[in-house]
């Protein structure tokens, strides 16, 4: 080859690929509106790590919750504001170049995750469960994260006030990528969200200011585990664009169901290719069905659950499960539904088994954190029953039974925060016993909480399961309803068990004591209970909101 | 103003009156007993305002209507709360009101001692609205509504006493053996709105022409079921005698002029579905003759004076419920039998009572004797009222009883022979044992004695608040009869409701009678020869088989006991046995074994991350494989 060639070469590529990159790289179309809710969480986020690095540490606890609660409540704003002009039905669409959609599910699911999100700030926030240390009121978060448990650096950091005032823009961070998660409408931003949200929980859970060790192994199991989940995930991802040449939601549900044949010629050899979509799709599914906590791969969950600082598992427990439900719904309702002869008989096997293996498992359970751990891995089955549904319907009673849920958990976690003995938190059960005779009004709360887990009537345990129930037996499966109030039998039993613990045994004379929360977590008890009576006495607005928000843009 | 709009107003003056007296408390004892009896002369008073509005029309616009308001709107179950006053519950109101006015007025005097008395008047004020509310309804759900009332007030007068067991007991029973009657009644109306889809009676009784023999046939005979209970025909019938145990004023109203004929109201107001299921009205008609001999057996071995009468009113309401079945040749006569034992009936418990009164309460006839020396208006009314019951010519009972002997042979066949015979030989016994009533209470020696604390009684006549009340009666049972029969007068009244067809009758009118007044005749001499001419000793002698059964109402509480509460007890017992071991085991069984199940379970959770890892890399496996099988399959 003579030079002038390589030269020419060399020349006509640099001067191609020059001047086709400035034809081809279009500034992106971002409908700024549209994404607004993600966009300010993600916003406050940024500006409480800035907080971290500027503002004096004294301030720093007041400022973070004000960003936080002010950023939640304009996002929250923002969701209703898109709802009002209709971007929740008439004017859904996709938004951000195909990234993300803007349809009722989504707008249901950030509304409810930012609410979720900001009754969960607020039990962050508390600082006057824990005896003041060294003249600081403190909260449930160590004092300073990088020192060793137990170590003269730790003291000497508690002595000093230090505060992990970083919760609040973990908090955030993670918020925003569950905003992202259910909207997602490609498979990068998915996975993008999932982790986003995932190492902010990650971290949050190893904060612990009691039970430092158990609190981090915690977080390292479940980060280990999480990693080990999203490398699935990802590996799915990647053999779902060998078979469908691309990871638009879209554009894959159309190879799917035949509509397109070829996207990339690249591609021919793997393209249509059936065991690289059934493969892939069954890796996608079993990262969230991971996230979501169902059997057999919650084995995460009470570990987690037990060891994390009580505000974050009720924060985990309810928006975690929120997020992740909504983008499997997304995911099968959007992406595969012309596969649903090949995922529903094998959800519908993971429901049964979720839903038997919590509520057995329960039983059995001695500490109150492990026990709502594998309520919530039941809850997680009967949920999955509403989404083998494949109905408008099943959409919007799983929406429902989302919102009702994780207002019931994380009052139900804030209450566990109340009851305290000398080493932090009582949570054996034994020391519950007579609770409801010392201290009547929080062991009445809890009650509520636990019958609304039961599905009592006039709860709105009992609307959402109704719901998910009636969605799937109208979707053709009546034994898996079957199975499901089998399991609510079951699940019933350990809940009720703590009623009586609490109001028919004698009270033991070392006891815990209830500590007066500051309004704070109140609020956050109260707008639980609030929720859990509204929806259950008079749930119909609700189930028509969340009737009206069943529809996926495609 | 309209006189419909009267209608409501006849039952809301006596539940305003029970309102008042229940929830008035003490500072109402001094006058609660003329309030009460006020309230009730306002409903006799309206009650007579409508009547003679009535008759001022013709016979076809004499049904009156009046919608109060909407119970139950909800679409495809319209549940109103309406009246209907035609000729059939005019008579009722006027009956009720009238013999419920007179008995108020006697309960003045009669409960004078009794420190609840305002409280017994505000439940007998509670029992007329309800009374009133059963005769007056429109639709049978309505109907059912006021069914249950009387029978609470029944049950909270029968236990009145509630200080007594007996009465306690008493109250209970009735209560009990009602609501048997009671489901009968809730079905036949369950049956109407699956039938009919609806339960008024106009456009139930419209239908029954287009419905199948059999659901009318089931619809009736749970009908008779109700009647049975509240009419206390048998098998139902154990409760009335015990009832008995209330104030004798109760006996008189509820449990002998009104409560306990509305299941022959039921029957004739549902006439048109009788008409239909000519197998239900022969169990009618077989539930009559049954207990018209019942109930007048009984009456005839009873040494207890009201127990006596009880006995009797279970007959006499059987010849009712006997001329009911026999369809329209019966209907009128039914009625008029009923208004006419409701004046004699209600005069001779009011005599007893009044007897009762003047004899420190002695119930036993064997311990009275030649009384009528001592109480010679009780004397009277009461020999009027007997007179009228055994069918003395010209007296109301002679009138109303021989129709419905006539009838009864009019109905035709064997049947009609069978059923008339029967219904002769009721007849025979009624003259038999009212007479030995009369002779032991007011004739012979006396045969009264000190009781173990020494006292005496000293026999005495009733003050004038007792007395008035069984002089009207009184009238009522001679000459209300002889009224309704001239002309056929009350048969005209009652046809454009309940229609009337003449029959057939094998035997002359006159033959009827005749054979009547020769059964009547045997009747009184066999009494008079047992009773009447010779002492009658004070301690009852043994007696033969039968006597000793009757004595014990013919073993009713017997027969309950062995078969309904004994083989009650079995089924519970058994049930309780499979209860404890079968389903008590299985469920026992099922929680040991889901609580091994988490248990074991539990065990997968060790703690560590590997294992934890372990198992979700075996899950995906297993999800792919299940994925890829689905396809594969």
């Amino acid at each position: 080859m003579s030079a002038t060639a390589v030269h020419s070469l060399w020349t006509t590529t640099a001067a191609a690929s020059v001047n086709d990159g400035i034809d081809k790289i279009d500034a992106p179309n971002i409908e700024y509106g549209q994404l607004a809710p993600t966009l300010i969480v993600i916003g406050a986020a940024v500006i409480g790590v800035l907080i971290e690095a500027f503002v004096p540490r004294k301030s720093r606890y007041y400022a973070q919750l004000f960003v936080a609660v002010v950023a939640l409540a304009a996002a929250f704003a923002a969701v209703v504001a898109l709802a009002a002009g209709g971007y929740g039905t008439t004017k859904a669409r996709i938004a951000a170049m195909g990234a993300i959609a803007v349809d009722g599910p989504a707008l249901f699911l950030q509304g409810t995750i930012l609410l979720a999100g900001m009754v969960a700030i607020f039990t962050f926030a508390e600082r006057r469960l824990d005896p003041v240390a060294h003249g600081n009121r403190v909260d449930s978060f160590v004092a300073q994260a990088g020192a060793v448990p137990g170590s003269p650096g730790e003291q000497a950091a508690t002595k000093a006030g230090f505060a992990t005032t970083e919760v609040f823009p973990l908090a955030l961070f993670a918020i925003g990528g569950m905003l992202v998660f259910p909207s997602a409408n490609d498979l990068l931003t998915f996975f993008i969200a999932l982790e986003v949200f995932s190492l902010p929980l990650y971290l949050l859970c190893a904060l612990a200011r009691r039970k430092r060790l158990m609190s981090q192994e915690a977080a390292v199991k479940y980060f280990l585990l999480g990693a080990f989940a999203s490398a699935f995930t990802l590996f799915g991802i990647a053999l779902i664009y060998g078979y469908a040449g691309s990871v638009s939601y879209g554009t894959v549900a159309k190879v799917v169901d035949g509509t397109i044949t070829t996207v990339d010629p690249a591609l021919a050899g793997t393209m249509g290719n059936d065991a690289l979509l059934l493969i892939g799709s069954a890796m996608i599914v079993m990262g969230l069905l991971f996230k979501v906590g169902a059997v057999p791969f919650h084995m995460w969950t009470p570990d987690v659950y037990q060891g994390a600082p009580t505000p974050v598992t009720g924060f985990m427990a309810a928006a975690t499960k929120v997020a992740a439900f909504g983008a499997l719904l997304r995911l099968l309702y959007v992406v595969l539904p012309g596969l649903r002869w090949d995922w529903r008989p094998v959800m519908y096997g993971v429901a049964v088994i979720t839903m038997l293996g919590g509520a057995i498992v329960a039983i059995t359970q001695t500490d109150i954190k492990r026990l709502l751990a594998y309520s919530s891995i039941a809850h997680a089955g009967f949920i999955l029953a509403g989404v083998i549904a494949t109905t408008e319907d099943g959409v919007s009673s799983v929406l429902f039974y989302l919102g009702a849920y994780s207002f019931v958990t994380i009052g139900a976690f804030a209450v566990v925060t109340l009851v305290r003995d000398a080493g932090g938190e009582a949570t054996h059960l034994s020391k519950w016993a007579g609770l409801g005779r010392r201290s009547p009004l929080v062991a009445a709360v809890f009650a509520v909480f636990l019958l609304a887990f039961a599905g009592i009537p006039l709860t709105s345990g009992f609307s959402g399961k109704f719901a998910v129930f009636k969605a799937a037996a109208e979707g053709g499966a009546g034994a898996l309803v079957v199975v499901g109030v089998i399991s609510s039998a079951i699940a019933a039993f350990f809940y009720i068990r703590v009623i009586v613990l609490m109001f028919f045994s004698e009270p033991k004379a070392d006891g815990p004591t209830v500590a007066v929360p500051s309004p704070l977590t109140m609020t956050a008890i109260g707008v639980g209970v609030a929720v859990t009576l509204v929806l259950g006495v008079a749930p119909q607005y609700f189930l028509d909101l969340a009737g009206q928000s069943g529809v996926f843009v495609r | 103003m309209d006189t419909e709009n009267l209608i409501a107003l006849l039952v809301a003056a006596p539940l305003l009156g029970a309102a008042v007296l229940l929830c008035g408390g003490r500072r109402l004892d001094r006058v609660g007993h003329w309030i009460g009896t006020a309230l009730a002369a306002v409903s006799f008073v309206i009650g007579l305002v409508l009547f003679t509005d009535m008759l001022g029309k013709g016979a076809e616009d004499r049904s009156l209507h009046q919608h109060l308001f909407s119970w139950i709107p909800v679409e495809g179950f319209q549940a109103d709360v309406a009246f209907q006053l035609d000729q059939l519950s005019v008579t009722f109101v006027l009956l009720i009101s009238g013999v419920g006015t007179l008995i108020h007025l006697y309960s003045i005097g009669y409960m004078e001692h009794d420190e609840r008395r305002r409280r017994f008047f505000g439940y007998l004020n509670l029992f007329l609205a309800a009374m009133l509310l059963l005769v007056l309804a429109d639709n049978y759900l309505l109907l059912y509504v006021g069914w249950e009332g009387v029978g609470l007030a029944s049950y909270l007068l029968i236990g009145f006493w509630q200080h007594k067991p007996s009465a306690a007991t008493a109250a209970k029973k009735a209560f009990l053996v009602n609501r048997v009657g009671d489901m009968g009644l809730s079905i036949a109306i369950m049956l109407m709105f699956t039938t009919f889809g609806t339960f008024a009676f106009e456009p139930v009784l419209e239908a029954t022409g287009e419905t199948s023999e059999g659901k009318l046939t089931a619809i009736g005979l749970m009908l008779l079921l109700a009647a049975c209970g509240k009419s206390a025909q048998v098998p139902l019938q154990s409760w009335l005698g015990d009832a008995m145990e209330g104030p004798t004023p109760v006996s008189a109203l509820i449990h002998a002029a009104t409560m306990v004929t509305a299941g022959v109201y039921l029957i004739v107001r549902s006439g048109e579905i009788f008409n239909g299921a000519p197998d239900a009205q022969l169990a009618v008609t077989v539930v009559g003759a049954v207990t018209l001999l019942f109930g007048a057996i009984v009456g005839c071995a009873k040494d207890d004076i009201k127990k006596a009468l009880a006995g009797s009113t279970m007959s006499q309401i059987g010849y009712m419920i006997l001329a009911a079945g026999l369809g329209p040749i019966g209907y009128v006569f039914a009625i008029m039998h009923l208004v006419t034992h409701g004046f004699f009936k209600a005069g001779l418990f009011l005599g007893a009572g009044s007897v009762m009164h003047g004899m420190n309460d002695e119930v036993d006839m064997r311990k009275y004797g030649g009384l009528r020396k001592y109480m010679p208006v009780t004397f009277v009314t009461f020999g009027l009222g007997y007179l009228a019951i055994i069918g003395f010519p010209g007296l109301s009972g002679f009138f109303s009883k021989d129709k419905i002997i006539e009838a009864a042979f009019a109905k035709g066949g064997t049947e009609g022979w069978i059923l008339g015979s029967v219904a002769l030989l009721g007849a025979a016994i009624t003259a038999y044992y009212m007479t030995r009533v009369m002779l032991l209470t007011f004739f012979g020696e006396k045969r009264w004695q000190p009781d173990a604390e020494g006292n005496a009684p000293h026999p005495h006549e009733s003050p004038k608040s007792m007395t008035i009340p069984m002089i009207l009666l009184a009238f009522g049972s001679v000459f209300a009869g002889g009224f309704f029969s001239v002309g056929d007068r009350f048969m005209h009244w009652l046809e454009p409701v309940t229609h009337h067809d003449h029959g057939d009758s094998p035997l002359s009118a006159a033959t009827v009678t005749g054979a009547t007044m020769v059964v009547l005749v045997i009747g009184v001499t066999l009494a008079w020869l047992q009773y009447g001419r010779r002492p009658v000793p004070v301690v009852a002698p043994r007696g033969s088989l039968l006597t000793r059964a009757a004595r014990r109402d013919l073993l009713q509480d017997d027969f309950n006991h062995v078969v309904l509460v004994r083989g009650g007890e079995h089924l519970t017992r058994s049930l309780v046995y499979v209860d404890h071991t079968l389903v008590d085991g299985v469920v026992n069984g099922t929680a040991a074994s889901v609580g091994g199940l988490s248990g074991r379970l539990r065990k997968l959770q060790n703690g560590y991350a590997r294992s934890y890892a372990v198992s979700m890399f075996g899950g995906a496996a297993v999800l792919i494989a299940a994925t890829l099988l689905m396809r594969a399959v």
